[in-house]
């Protein structure tokens, strides 16, 4: 049966997560279908057709779907869900956000963050901030996923040349307006697609103190992160956090800085290949999960190795 | 209800919360793994009231004490172990509790179910919920309440404003923030940083043993709170070893540039 998958987008690019939820996909069924709800989204329909294993692009372009509020778009997922066996999303705020009201609107359970595939109707997802993994098995009609990026390496963004297919839906709530949005721009990589972290903790002392994260940061064109307790602390805003209720990351390089390691923070960033700690503290159970410890005084550390990169 | 009906309510202070809770294992617990792979070790373990719900009960007492609500009911869905988890949220300040009681571990979709009746049944006029629990780390009860009942939802509150009869809802996004309004009645999910539950004072604890708890059933309710998704195992997942300790940021740099080879 064929399989949907909601796009991530900005209504101008078709983000990563994307195609990390496609290669999910491509486990579960040969018949990929994705939708794109956005307002005046052209560029990301253009971009959609090309990417891999994708057969045909839905395009739901209308003012009403321009923030993609939860309330719209699951009544045009329902709408259209009778063609499909499975729906899935990437594990984004986005996704989690919409996805749950899809399955309850079609009387289906939702499976989320899931990890792995076993087969069509069989899935593992990670529990208790990922300390256990459950494989969990569904007969509903529908099957409605969430899919955690770092499970799956993303798929070629060229070689597909999907089919278009228009949809005239347009579902319009007044329950819920869009008032207004401050999205951090910054010129170093996404958190999620980043191939180097540097994160800092509580043991930071301060925002200002971050700076010294940032310069070792922008030498190895790495993204910044940060524990729970430092954004807590009010140090950092909060799309920095890594961790079981922040952002799930899997860098080839891992550097934590003035990081403890709490359960929460380790269930967000231990899937990284390689994991550097940095912490006064000896006895700190980040240095228990961590290929590389320096026990040190960061303030002395951080700017000695941002000088010898 | 008219929706002036409802602006006049909200304006009067006369709204009514109901507030979710869950008991869960305390999130300073490390769980570990049962040996034949049916789930982890429940036994002889510290449960607690979930993170996120102990922040939606803090954040409905707060909307009391501004005098715009009148009323915080709180509800969980469980055996009766559950009823100590509403007995915190009444120390902490509600003023009632509800026991849906069932069978531990129903699916976010059964509970649900059973939630949206409740509120029905209450006429609330705002649900706050965790964002997830720190169990089975779904992150969707509070979204599938929202579409039983058709109502809008803002979830991963960071901030709510109460005012003409809509919540304006600062809500943590991947990119940032967001600030949604969402008309009355609506489900607010609760994200970490939207307050710092207070502690219950032993006076609190002591008048929530008097407060009442009313206890309904799943048939009462009329649901039906099967669930078609089955747990086939749970495993530990495979343990990451400790590496070395270097001596020196000099070493460190040298081993990620010709060990680990991920800095050129």
């Amino acid at each position: 049966m064929s399989l949907l998958i909601i796009a991530e987008h900005d209504n101008n690019e078709l983000k990563p997560s994307t195609l990390n939820t496609i290669a999910a996909a491509q486990k579960i069924s040969d018949d990929i279908h994705v939708l794109i709800a956005g307002s005046q989204c052209q560029s990301v329909v253009e971009q959609t057709v090309q990417v891999e294993s994708v057969q045909k692009v839905l395009v739901a372009d209308n003012g009403a779907y321009e923030h993609q509020l939860a309330e719209n778009i699951s009544k045009l997922v329902v709408d259209i869900a009778d063609a499909y066996g499975h729906i899935l999303s990437p594990a984004t705020t986005t996704g989690k956000n919409l996805l749950p009201r899809v399955a309850a609107l079609l009387d289906v359970a939702q499976l989320s963050d899931v990890v792995e595939v076993i087969s069509p109707d069989t899935f593992v997802r990670p529990i208790y901030a990922g300390n256990a993994l459950a494989t969990v098995k569904t007969t509903d009609k529908v099957k409605v996923l969430t899919i955690r990026t770092t499970g799956f390496d993303a798929v070629s963004s060229q070689g597909g040349s999907a089919e278009v297919v228009i949809l005239e839906q347009v579902i319009d709530s007044t329950q819920s307006q869009f008032i207004s949005e401050q999205l951090a721009e910054s010129d170093r990589p996404e958190l999620t697609a980043a191939s180097i972290i540097v994160s800092g903790g509580r043991g930071m002392g301060s925002g200002e103190n971050f700076h010294l994260i940032e310069s070792v940061a922008d030498k190895l064109g790495a993204a910044v992160g940060a524990s729970r307790a430092a954004v807590d602390a009010g140090f950092v805003p909060n799309d920095w956090q890594v961790g079981q209720t922040g952002k799930t990351v899997a860098p080839d390089l891992y550097i934590a800085v003035g990081i403890s390691g709490a359960i929460q923070h380790l269930a967000g960033m231990k899937d990284s290949k390689v994991i550097v700690a940095i912490n006064k503290d000896e006895e700190a159970p980040i240095f228990q999960i961590a290929d590389y410890g320096l026990v040190a005084d960061l303030f002395e550390a951080v700017p000695e190795l941002e000088k010898s990169l | 209800m008219s929706e002036i009906d409802l602006i006049d309510k909200v304006y009067r202070g006369f709204m009514k919360i109901l507030v979710t809770v869950k008991r869960v294992v305390d999130y300073n617990v490390k769980v570990r793994v049962k040996a034949d792979q049916s789930g982890v070790e429940l036994a002889n373990v510290k449960m607690s009231i979930n993170p996120f719900c102990e922040i939606a009960v803090e954040e409905a007492i707060r909307l009391k004490e501004k005098g715009l609500a009148t009323e915080v009911v709180v509800v969980s869905v469980g055996s009766k172990t559950c009823q100590e988890t509403l007995r915190t949220a009444l120390a902490l300040g509600a003023d009632r509790g509800i026991q849906v009681d069932t069978e531990d571990g129903l699916d976010s979709l059964a509970v649900a179910k059973l939630v949206a009746k409740v509120a029905k049944e209450e006429a609330a006029d705002l649900i706050i919920m965790g964002k997830q629990a720190i169990d089975s780390d779904n992150n969707q009860t509070g979204q599938m309440v929202a579409a039983l009942l058709d109502y809008p939802q803002a979830t991963f509150a960071s901030e709510i404003v109460i005012e003409d009869g809509a919540a304006q809802v600062t809500r943590e996004i991947d990119g940032g923030l967001q600030v949604l309004s969402v008309a009355l009645p609506a489900i607010v999910t609760t994200d970490l940083r939207l307050n710092e539950p207070r502690f219950a004072s032993l006076p609190n604890i002591m008048k929530a043993k008097r407060k009442p708890i009313a206890v309904k059933t799943a048939e009462e309710l009329g649901v039906n709170t099967q669930s078609n998704v089955e747990t086939v195992s749970v495993a530990s997942p495979s343990d990451r070893k400790a590496g070395i300790k270097v001596g020196s940021v000099a070493e460190l740099v040298e081993k990620l540039k010709h060990e680990a080879k991920v800095v050129s």
